[in-house]
């Protein structure tokens, strides 16, 4: 018997593509916005929210008999809250310059969108294993596009990536700066999150012709 | 006095939720496509953070903050308990919002058949606790000036999403290429006003403190009057971008 059936394999694999959860689902956004200035935030914003989400679908998996289905809202936001101060308290001890940069933002994974929608439509209703598989597959749905939207960014925006100068020097004009190109200052700051995601769902969707919506 | 208008009007524009912080995004992106129910989740988001915010403030500032426990006695004044911020304001939010769904059921039936079914939905807008956050990592000073925060940070927010549900209702008779209709479209104009918004930006800064004031109400006025006019706000782009350049 293969570790992966079928069925367990799309749960993984559904959500990095035609089941998106930020550029189809539309859920998760406020935090793939904010952070995406730089590639190594966007890194590791993915990498805590993988972190939450699989552990947390996997112990609402295990509840999910026994939570009252009235005060469910609440016993998940404590849930996620109990892992997100865990991540918080990490992030603190061990990349506390990082943990600066991403500000409250590490603090609003627990509103984060997809995690309380997996809850409520996957691990609600399903075992600890599927569910976490679900959980991973979701939360690394998200971390592509968040990888992808840092990864543009700093790179037009600054000209590096992850902090290593890739286009050459801009002070002494060596590299791509030697023929005049210059960073577009422009993409570091807030609005163009939003219209480097927007584009991410254009190209997504001219590509995949059965997403596009009717009005 | 002077604080508390400036901070008023810092939050509803310069510190946009919206569009600078792009906190309570989801619910933005997901209920703004027709006017009357933007109008329903965004009563209801200012109404919550008014009443949120002061309540975290005080939890904040008497039991999690470095040696907030003094008040308990000189035993208790090296605790600092600020790694439980996050649980305990969800906590109240939480609670919070179940209240006063159920308040208002009671005594507004009219109200709660308005707002109520957004009430549910608003416990995980991450507005909600982004403004509980904010106000700890920002400081905020008094009781009065955190009413004041959550209270305006509310009224950007509603601006933000009327604004865009404005825009979503008219622009179904524009010919958008297909694969942008819908999220990818609403994404960009967003972005747009978020150009729009920045050149807010420089409201607070330089000028006597009376400038600043009227500088406010007239821009406020005139943002109620063209909430949907997205040439303007390219035009601001386009103005933001030359003044990049330079």
């Amino acid at each position: 018997m293969a570790l992966l059936s079928k069925k367990d394999t799309s749960l993984i694999l559904d959500p990095l593509a035609d089941n998106n959860p930020i550029t189809i689902q539309v859920l998760g956004i406020c935090s793939a916005l904010a952070i995406t200035a730089e590639l190594k935030a966007s890194i590791v914003m993915a990498i805590s929210v993988l972190f939450v989400m699989g552990l947390g679908n996997v112990v609402i998996a295990l509840m999910r008999n026994v939570i009252p289905s009235k005060i469910r809202i609440i016993v998940q936001l404590i849930v996620v809250a109990s892992l997100v101060i865990i991540v918080d308290q990490v992030l603190k001890a061990f990349a506390y310059e990082l943990s600066k940069t991403l500000s409250v933002f590490v603090g609003l994974i627990i509103t984060n969108c997809i995690i309380m929608g997996r809850f409520e439509a996957f691990a609600l209703g399903n075992g600890p294993y599927r569910s976490f598989l679900d959980g991973v597959g979701n939360a690394a749905g998200y971390g592509v596009i968040l990888i992808l939207v840092g990864f543009f960014r700093e790179l037009l925006g600054s000209g590096t990536l992850l902090g290593i100068p890739v286009l050459g020097d801009p002070i002494a004009k060596t590299g791509l700066y030697s023929i005049g190109y210059e960073n577009n200052g422009f993409m570091l700051l807030s609005p163009m999150a939003l219209i480097v995601v927007g584009i991410i769902i254009w190209v997504q969707r001219s590509r995949n012709r059965a997403l596009i919506e009717e009005n | 006095m002077l604080e508390h208008i400036e901070l008023f009007f810092k939050s509803i524009f310069i510190d946009n939720m919206v569009f600078a912080t792009f906190l309570g995004m989801c619910s933005y992106l997901a209920v703004s496509k027709k006017v009357t129910t933007a109008v329903g989740l965004g009563a209801a988001v200012i109404f919550v953070l008014a009443v949120t915010v002061p309540l975290n403030w005080l939890l904040d500032t008497y039991l999690l903050q470095d040696g907030a426990l003094a008040w308990l006695g000189p035993e208790y004044a090296d605790y600092n308990l600020s790694f439980l911020s996050f649980i305990l304001f969800i906590a109240t939010i939480a609670t919070m919002v179940q209240l006063v769904e159920i308040v208002v059921e009671k005594f507004s039936p009219a109200l709660y058949n308005s707002l109520g079914i957004f009430l549910p939905l608003i416990a995980v807008n991450c507005a909600i606790l982004g403004g509980s956050l904010f106000m700890q990592s920002r400081e905020i000073a008094t009781l009065g000036l955190a009413f004041n925060y959550g209270l305006a940070s509310g009224i950007g927010w509603f601006l933000a999403i009327l604004a865009i549900a404005a825009i979503r209702e008219k622009i179904r008779y524009s010919n958008v290429p297909p694969p942008l209709r819908g999220l990818g479209i609403t994404f960009i104009i967003t972005g747009l006003m978020a150009i729009g918004f920045m050149s807010f930006g420089g409201m607070l800064t330089g000028g006597g403190s009376e400038d600043n004031v009227t500088d406010a109400k007239v821009a406020k006025e005139e943002e109620k009057k063209e909430p949907a006019k997205e040439e303007e706000l390219e035009e601001n782009a386009v103005s933001f971008n030359q003044a990049i350049n330079k």
